[in-house]
């Protein structure tokens, strides 16, 4: 029966195909839910779509995704698009939306593929219309073929910005500029964990290719650029910030932001794991076994970026291992079998990870660029100040949980997913503390405001 | 610059596909079909989405993916409506969401 | 260190922080003790009305002392406002508990009358074609009401920090994230020792909610409460629709809705639970229909206080003078009494205030039955 699976997962990016995959292949029944209209999750967005035009203009890493999603469109696993989960509960029980109407799935082991988010970098302006994501930029460009308008600028720092940049090029839609707030230091400070990733030098090449794409292609590159700011009066007219000692103002119809990725922990916040802050990551990690099961739950496995950003490729990598470790569990692979198969991958992943320490050394976000001046808005539901959350340390307040009490801050219908990082990072640096010492912001369920009415299922 | 929308359709990713009408904030519109609704609105040009019920500022899609919250549309009459999670459908009714949202069966000055 | 205060008070919750500001403005120094961001923290999870009907049935003094609270709070929000400029969002409006079976209206309806006949407490029932009247979105479900005019509502929140605010204003010391792991008699009173410090004072006020049994029984106080969680949802900001607070549901200022809530024996666990969202939405639901609609933004538990009679503990410990228990189940009603009344009592200024000076007060009043701590 389909609300009775052997194994539900949550989300269709690489990690939650990859998965799904396994299960079936192992003869596990599954129903994988996510809630966009296609797999692929955020990093293969539209990919059941995207035609060989597509994957030319978005790259190789993209194309990847295509027989994934295909392999993963044929085996079996009943896959609902459009599904809102909302609350996952001891069971385990799985509560969501499917089609406006709400149901209850009570599956023997679950898979949670949640992903990541873009980090939410609060910078003067930054709420105003025509400021969005780079992340978002790409999404559209994927999912519905669109390029920002009028002139526009890139803003911020990271591997995704530079992607975007070429992927924006070969469509013919050209930044005006890339304003790039990786702080100079960091290269020196990546030259230690570069010795790490030089076994994935394929992609360390890749890398380093892409600015120099963007400045052969004669777009002005501001490289170390401090006190980024979005100007404007009802809808953002221009970036603001300071380069090599002196103020730079340029006109723009659209800034595309970013600095970094980091995971979406609502659900296992809200399943009360134990998170730990990390700060090469700069967020929060929830606490998994070696095999990816979510500590302090029973059956509920965690896997790809949700788990800590690694990239696709380590995502489904991850998936695999849950897949196996689930496997086991429910007693269709022996423990022998199970890991012959897992200590290879396990093996791989540490080289991503490798890489990924090196990636999140250079492209750690500058502190200017997390822990904001007093009168930039971090709570953008309830439109509170950084300034405003300082003055809750004084009053007092220790960390996020208590913020909230204190002004509202993280009780909007965001639900803290854009002010949470924040709210600690400004709590810890007014106390004077580690960030790793502040509580972590609880979540509740519903993790997405449902209507009253489809609650009760 | 404050004519333009903030995003538009490119000729290199343009795919074949049918177009369906809606309706927004009462004006009647055909779209591709197969968008999101922030998509369709940004194609449309919309560089306000909604008000924010706190402070009436303006505000427009920063994620596109269900984290930011900023996309919130009424949407066949119901408020708050992530719209870059919804499809875009023949009929539909769009309007932008300004401040709290209003239930049916609120009816207007109606306070005891 | 060093100084000995004229009060210790342990526990920063609505009821600890409203004494010791009491004790602030009486004149005295005082030591607020406080847990931190991840208490149990019965304030944070309240719900913010300030109610008066229905309480004290066969009890006077408690419907008395509740009433002088609640017709106090008016003056009270004023003064934190006019002090500290944090505006707690008091409103006097009356309130209405709403009935859904018809035998439920006339219990209610009876024990108005008992409660109004013995200590003067106002009230109407009201019919439901009134009530359509007065609140023209109320759902079919709603067979009857009784509306008190004493009742109102706040935000707990910020009257937890507008007194914060106010007792450092007053000098008064807050140690924060500090949990109080003992408190002893000294030479100068008692000594209060946290795991960095110890703090001494002439008095000390027991005011740790589920704390307090441990914390009290060295100083000769028996302290029986137990946990009883209630848990409350709130939905996104709606439009203005109910200007009035209800018993189970309110809408705040800001224009969020709240559902509450629960009472369930669940021990020391203030975790939600999917059961009691189902329920709470129902009843919010059959309350006001459109509800259907308003997405839910936030679901949290809290652990109430509660006496095995439900009514307040104020005790002074006859084994061990100077020290205090001070502990209720409505601790946002009762503020302007704790502050008022409660904090010049405990400073030692006056002997047992009337209000309170009654058996139905006394921890002896237990005397043989133990709570579960």
């Amino acid at each position: 029966m389909t609300d009775r699976p052997d194994v539900l997962i949550v989300g269709a990016g690489p990690a939650g195909m990859q998965a799904a995959l396994r299960c079936r292949a192992l003869g596990l029944s599954v129903v994988l839910l996510d809630e966009q209209g296609g797999p692929g999750g955020q990093i293969f967005r539209h990919i059941e779509h995207a035609d060989r035009r597509a994957r030319n203009v978005f790259g190789d890493d993209y194309a990847a995704g295509h027989a994934l999603a295909r392999d993963f469109l044929g085996s079996g696993t009943t896959y609902l698009r459009h599904a809102i989960v909302w609350e996952v509960a001891p069971g385990p029980l799985v509560y969501a939306l499917v089609g406006g109407h709400s149901r209850v799935f009570e599956p023997r082991r679950v898979i949670l593929a949640t992903g990541a988010m873009e980090r939410p970098a609060p910078a003067p302006g930054w709420t105003l219309p025509g400021v969005i994501g780079a992340g978002a930029a790409q999404i559209l460009m994927k999912s519905s073929g669109m390029v920002p308008e009028g002139p526009f600028v890139l803003a911020g720092s990271g591997p995704l910005l530079y992607l975007l940049a070429q992927q924006l090029l070969r469509v013919g839609a050209r930044p005006a500029a890339l304003v790039d707030t990786t702080s100079p230091g960091n290269r020196m400070r990546a030259v230690g964990p570069l010795a790490g990733a030089l076994g994935s030098w394929r992609v360390l090449l890749k890398g380093l290719g892409m600015l120099g794409d963007i400045r052969r292609a004669g777009i002005p590159v501001y490289a170390g650029a401090t006190h980024l700011a979005f100007e404007g009066d009802g809808r953002v007219t221009g970036v603001a910030f300071r380069h090599r000692g002196r103020p730079h103002a340029l006109p723009a119809n659209v800034v595309l932001t970013h600095q970094g990725v980091v995971p979406d922990t609502q659900l296992t916040r809200a399943l009360r794991v134990p998170h730990a802050w990390s700060d090469s990551q700069l967020c929060w990690l929830p606490a998994t076994s070696a095999l990816g099961e979510l500590s302090s739950t029973q059956g509920i496995f965690l896997a790809g970026d949700a788990a800590g950003i690694a990239g696709a490729q380590a995502a489904r990598l991850l998936g695999e291992v849950c897949a196996w470790a689930v496997g086991e569990q429910l007693g269709v692979v022996d423990p022998r079998r199970r890991a012959r198969e897992t200590d290879p991958l396990i093996r791989r992943l540490a080289r991503w990870k490798a890489l990924r320490k090196f990636l999140d050394t250079l492209y750690r976000p500058a502190d200017g660029q997390r822990i904001p001046a007093d009168d930039v808005l971090v709570c953008r539901c309830e439109e509170i100040s950084a300034g405003a959350i300082r003055g809750f340390v004084r009053e007092g307040c220790l960390g996020p949980n208590q913020a909230k009490a204190f002004g509202r801050c993280g009780m909007g219908p965001c639900q803290g997913r854009q002010c949470g990082l924040a709210m600690a990072e400004i709590i810890a640096d007014e106390r004077g503390v580690e960030v790793g010492q502040v509580d972590v912001l609880r979540a509740r369920f519903p993790v997405k405001p449902v209507m009253l009415r489809d609650l009760i299922v | 610059m404050s004519g333009t929308g903030f995003f538009r359709a490119v000729p290199a990713l343009k795919r074949e596909g049918g177009s369906v009408s809606i309706r927004i904030d009462g004006r009647a519109c055909t779209v591709r079909a197969g968008l999101s609704v922030a998509a369709a609105l940004l194609e449309q040009g919309a560089v306000r989405f909604r008000q924010t019920p706190v402070g009436g500022a303006p505000r427009a899609p920063l994620c596109m993916m269900g984290v930011c919250f900023e996309c919130l549309l009424e949407i066949d009459g119901i408020a708050n409506s992530q719209s870059c999670l919804i499809e875009v459908r023949d009929g539909m009714r769009i309007g932008t969401q300004d401040g709290a949202a209003r239930l049916a069966g609120m009816t207007e000055g109606a306070a005891p | 260190m060093g100084q000995v205060f004229d009060c210790i008070v342990v526990g920063g919750g609505l009821v600890g922080s409203a004494v010791a500001y009491g004790v602030c403005s009486a004149g005295g120094t005082v030591a607020l003790l406080d847990e931190g961001d991840v208490a149990y923290r019965a304030s944070r999870g309240n719900f913010g009305q300030l109610w008066v009907q229905g309480k004290g049935r066969g009890k006077p003094p408690y419907a008395e002392l509740t009433k002088a609270a609640a017709v106090a709070w008016a003056g009270f929000a004023a003064r934190l406002e006019a002090e500290g400029g944090i505006d707690v969002y008091y409103r006097g409006t009356g309130g209405f508990w709403f009935g859904f079976a018809p035998k439920d209206v006339e219990d209610r309806a009876a024990m108005m009358e008992d409660i109004g006949a013995a200590s003067g407490i106002p009230y109407r029932m009201v019919e439901p074609a009134e009530l359509r009247k007065i609140l023209p979105r109320i759902g079919d479900a709603v067979v009857g009401a009784s509306f008190c005019p004493l009742d109102g509502d706040v935000n707990p929140l910020y009257a937890l920090r507008a007194l914060h605010a106010a007792i450092g204003r007053r000098g008064g010391r807050i140690v924060n994230g500090a949990p109080a792991l003992a408190v002893e008699p000294a030479a100068e009173g008692f000594v209060a020792r946290t795991a960095t410090q110890s703090i001494s004072g002439r008095r000390v006020v027991l005011a740790a909610g589920l704390g307090n049994p441990a914390l009290g029984r060295p100083l000769g106080l028996d302290i029986p409460v137990s946990p009883l969680r209630g848990q409350i949802l709130v939905t996104e900001r709606v439009e203005p629709f109910l200007p009035v607070c209800t018993n189970k549901l309110r809408q705040t200022p800001e224009g969020t809705v709240m559902f509450g809530s629960t009472e369930e024996e669940a021990g020391f666990d203030d975790g939600t639970t999917h059961a009691a969202m189902v329920k709470l939405a129902r009843r919010g639901i059959e309350t006001f229909p459109m509800l259907a609609q308003a997405r839910l933004v936030r679901h949290w538990a809290a652990l109430r206080i509660m006496t095995p009679d439900g009514l307040p503990i104020y005790q002074e410990s006859l084994s061990h003078p100077g020290a205090f228990v001070v502990t209720c189940h409505s601790g946002v009603t009762l503020v302007p009494v704790h502050a008022r009344v409660v904090g010049p009592w405990v400073l030692g200024r006056q002997d047992i205030p009337a209000l309170l000076d009654h058996p139905v007060f006394s921890a002896s009043r237990f005397d043989g039955k133990r709570g579960p701590l």
